[in-house]
């Protein structure tokens, strides 16, 4: 690359890293304050784009129209981001962490489907920057003028946020509240009013971020999760919480991602090598060298530990002789089932089974080791095209499947020994960087894995093909992971990571290496998620990149969260309701997304514990009247 | 005989000399306190000898095998129990199965999938909490427990490995005066009973010079003082250091 096509490559760089900071720069604010890490934020990025584009045709593209309407665009999603912070999120500061989450991500989903409504599915491009719409010839090459103009506005938000935060009676409260949030409420600041601005500040930013793209990039409904990734990266890499260090990280992405497009195609060795193929996981592999040597981002400190908002977990006792009944007669109920069912409820159940495992290997590592993982599918997928490939390659169905939870579970042990070096928010985000990038690779190695088509022909032995056979393999396979799970918690290394959980200080005292016992527990519930993934591949006989995608881990967490985390019972509940849903609204509405975000809205509301812990509650408060 | 020997340990933080030089001994059933005013060095002092932080200089030797540069739990396995200043207990378990955790780990059964941790070494924890006054909350969860009732589980989990030697770090901080004494009479007589050797720092005078065999006076990061509990109240240095704080005196008057 000659040193002007070098050049350029900076400035585009420099360019796209303004977007993505003002938008990292408030979902940052946001968390440093509320400490809710915002699902929605990618969601409030595309409201601004699209309500840019309506205003701007409303105003008309003139110079007052178009500014006035991108300036508007962000103010008129800063007040969606003040209606949904007094509306909801003050409902959920005294909940669980989680389930702050859960409450974004069902936003993310109705967000989506809001738009879906009133724009339409069709990508829609604004119009040109009045004033801006030229080029000009920088190093010999022509260099749009709006870009400049992005390039400018980075430092200019940054400077204003700096301003206001350093200069203002507000700011201080912002630095006050994030430093310490205990602190700043016994000191008699007014932390409802300071949470709703500084979501309203927050999400302005993230509409702005998303308005100003209009001339660059058309309006697309799947937007909001690909920024969101970005975003978060951005926030991980600069230190959660730091502003600064948001504008260093976006930079830093944005001019490393335009190089590796600028690159292109290189052959080395004789090997060809596509730096643009990399663009779609750059960040994520910088993320990850980021935070194996800076745990807390480049600027960013160890979060103090709130007082008293950690929940205490709960003691955990061995089933009830009544549980045990209920249990049985359960899986009695399921393996009768396909005796009066029909062939579709039969696919759907062996659905839930699948993904009730998925859940349960989930809330394994979640639950009594507390680390929170938002890249579980990764090892689903990974064990799903474990299974296909051997099959492919001429391994006999059986055999695959008793080789592909190794898959899940070899990845597993690579990608956990990073991420147990880590812990709370940036050990989640570490799981979400490998998960995409095991995606990524998955996406792109068209000879291998099949590319973005997947892998076709999948299906089971011909013993296994007739009748109810596979449903009931299902049955007995994800039962008995289920249970084994389920009685490991109780064992003595389920009570090492509980232990690891509880108190990282005594337990490293009594000789426990926590690090150790989580790595082992988390290559653990990757080997039963891959189990569920190569049984998932043989029951649907085609597998698409889809499969360790963003959008199933996420539908885990909310499974979890869903049946109530404090419960071991409560993923396979979660699961159940989760997939029985998604199934009956995507046949009765365009918008399930919607549906299912209010559903999950309403759960998370009315039953903050979630529904197995709901029902415990329940049952627990009439034994104790009986026993009264 | 001498279980625990250091000598010369130092650290320090930037150019603060947090702990200099250092030298003390302490042998199997005898009760040492660590004292000094706030910014001694004592905390830097225990947590180099717990694995915490590491020295920069000097030795420190138990039965023979050198702890520096070891980790907390590598020091546990050769036979350390401790006991933290703010309690340190698993909240989402029983006090029977903190203490059961422990057993587990020592009998080298922490890496079972298979027998219900739940039943293993019952016994063995219910004579522990025995030990320590606690056996009638063992199903209580910890989570609940009054302050003091923690301190003497901590107490329990910290035998579970059959130490020779505890380090424990403000034993008595956050408690009621008379449990204070009380909690510091338990571990002298079972620290009598079985031998065990027991490090500890100190704020209350009351409990230092009831129960301490030897007072080790830190200031400044040096060891100033060091003696019988009559030899050190009469020390000048010491009585110089503490002047004005009182502390040392109106204990002395109880004693």
């Amino acid at each position: 690359m000659s040193l002007s096509a070098q050049f350029i490559q900076l400035l585009n760089g420099l360019a796209s890293a303004s977007s993505l900071f003002l938008v990292a720069a408030g979902l940052s604010l946001i968390f440093g304050v509320t400490r809710i890490v915002n699902f929605a934020h990618g969601s409030l990025y595309m409201l601004g784009i699209y309500t840019a584009y309506s205003l701007v045709n409303v105003f008309g593209g003139g110079m007052l129209g178009f500014w006035g309407g991108v300036l508007c665009a962000g103010i008129v999603v800063g007040l969606f981001g003040a209606i949904v912070e007094r509306l909801l999120l003050r409902r959920l500061y005294h909940a669980p962490e989680l389930l702050q989450l859960l409450a974004t991500f069902a936003l993310v989903l109705i967000v989506r489907d809001f738009a879906l409504w009133i724009w339409g599915p069709e990508d829609l491009l604004g119009p040109r920057a009045p004033g801006l719409g030229g080029a000009v010839a920088i190093a010999g090459r022509e260099f749009p003028q709006y870009d400049l103009f992005l390039i400018a506005l980075g430092p200019v938000v940054l400077l204003l946020l700096w301003l206001l935060l350093t200069r203002t009676r507000w700011g201080t409260l912002v630095r006050a509240a994030t430093e310490d949030r205990e602190m700043a409420g016994a000191l008699g600041v007014n932390q409802a009013w300071l949470f709703t601005s500084v979501f309203a500040l927050g999400a302005f930013l993230a509409g702005l971020g998303g308005a100003v793209q209009i001339p660059r990039e058309p309006a697309v409904l799947t937007m909001d999760l690909t920024i969101l990734s970005d975003v978060f990266v951005v926030v991980v890499v600069g230190g959660m919480g730091s502003i600064p260090g948001a504008f260093l990280a976006a930079v830093l992405i944005g001019v490393i991602k335009a190089f590796c497009i600028g690159i292109g195609n290189v052959s080395l060795l004789g090997i060809d090598f596509s730096f643009s193929k990399l663009t779609l996981v750059i960040e994520f592999i910088v993320m990850a060298v980021v935070l194996v040597f800076r745990p807390w981002g480049l600027l960013g400190r160890q979060q103090g530990i709130p007082r008293g908002a950690a929940a205490v977990e709960p003691p955990l006792h061995l089933p009830s002789r009544g549980m045990f009944m209920a249990l049985v007669a359960a899986l009695a109920l399921l393996a009768l089932l396909p005796l009066v069912s029909d062939r579709y409820t039969l696919v759907l159940l062996t659905d839930i089974l699948v993904f009730a495992l998925f859940a349960v290997s989930l809330h394994f590592i979640m639950g009594p080791a507390g680390m929170h993982s938002f890249g579980h599918a990764a090892y689903f997928g990974l064990g799903a095209y474990a299974a296909a490939l051997l099959l492919k390659h001429a391994v006999p169905m059986e055999l695959a499947l008793a080789l592909a939870p190794l898959g899940g579970g070899i990845a597993a042990l690579l990608f956990g020994w990073f991420c147990v070096r880590l812990s709370g928010v940036y050990l989640a985000m570490l799981t979400l960087a490998f998960a995409q990038i095991a995606w990524s690779v998955v996406y792109q190695w068209d000879a291998f894995t099949g590319g973005s088509n997947g892998l076709v022909g999948i299906w089971p032995a011909p013993w296994l093909s007739s009748g109810n056979a596979f449903y009931y393999l299902t049955l007995v396979l994800c039962a008995a992971a289920i249970l084994l799970l389920w009685r490991i918690v109780y064992t003595p290394f389920g009570y090492a990571l509980r232990a690891g959980r509880d108190s990282p200080l005594r337990a490293d005292a009594i000789g426990i290496d926590v690090r150790r016992q989580q790595w082992l527990g988390f290559a653990l519930a990757g080997v039963f998620a891959g189990l569920a993934g190569a049984l998932h591949a043989f029951s649907k006989g085609s597998i698409s990149p889809d499969t360790l995608a963003i959008p199933r881990s996420v539908d885990g967490l909310v499974m979890v969260l869903m049946g109530g985390i404090q419960t071991l019972t409560g993923a396979v509940a979660g699961a159940a309701v989760f997939t029985w849903l998604q199934d009956v609204i995507t046949r009765q509405t365009e918008f399930w997304r919607a549906v299912l975000g209010g559903i999950i809205l309403l759960l998370v509301l009315a039953f903050p514990q979630g529904i197995a812990g709901f029902i415990r509650e329940r049952w627990e408060a009439r034994a104790g009247k009986n026993r009264a | 005989m001498n279980i625990l020997r250091v000598a010369n340990l130092s650290k320090a933080y930037g150019g603060v000399h947090a702990v200099r030089e250092v030298s003390f001994s302490l042998a199997a059933g005898e009760l040492l306190a660590l004292i000094g005013p706030n910014g001694a060095g004592k905390t830097t002092c225990f947590n180099m000898l717990n694995g915490q932080i590491a020295a920069d200089g000097g030795s420190a030797e138990f039965e023979g095998r050198s702890l520096i540069g070891l980790k907390p739990r590598q020091i546990w396995r050769l036979g350390v129990g401790r006991t933290f200043q703010i309690t340190a207990t698993f909240a989402s378990m029983s006090v029977r199965e903190n203490v059961q955790t422990a057993l587990l780990n020592y009998h080298g059964r922490l890496n079972s999938v298979l027998a219900l941790a739940e039943r293993l070494y019952v016994d063995e924890a219910m004579e522990l909490l025995a030990r320590v006054g606690i056996a009638e909350q063992a199903a209580r969860p910890c989570a609940v427990l009054a302050y003091g009732d923690l301190k003497r589980v901590e107490l329990a989990i910290a035998l579970a490995n059959r130490p020779r030697l505890l380090l424990m770090d403000e034993p008595t901080a956050g408690m009621a005066p008379a449990e204070r004494v009380a909690l510091m009479g338990l571990t002298a007589e079972l620290a009598r009973a079985s031998n065990i050797a027991v490090l500890f720092t100190e704020h209350d005078m009351d409990v230092v010079f009831a129960h301490a065999d030897r007072i080790l006076v830190l200031n400044r990061g040096r060891l100033i003082a060091e003696g019988k509990p009559a030899e050190v109240r009469a020390n000048r240095e010491v009585q110089e250091v503490y002047l004005g704080t009182g502390s040392l005196f109106s204990g002395a008057a109880h004693a």
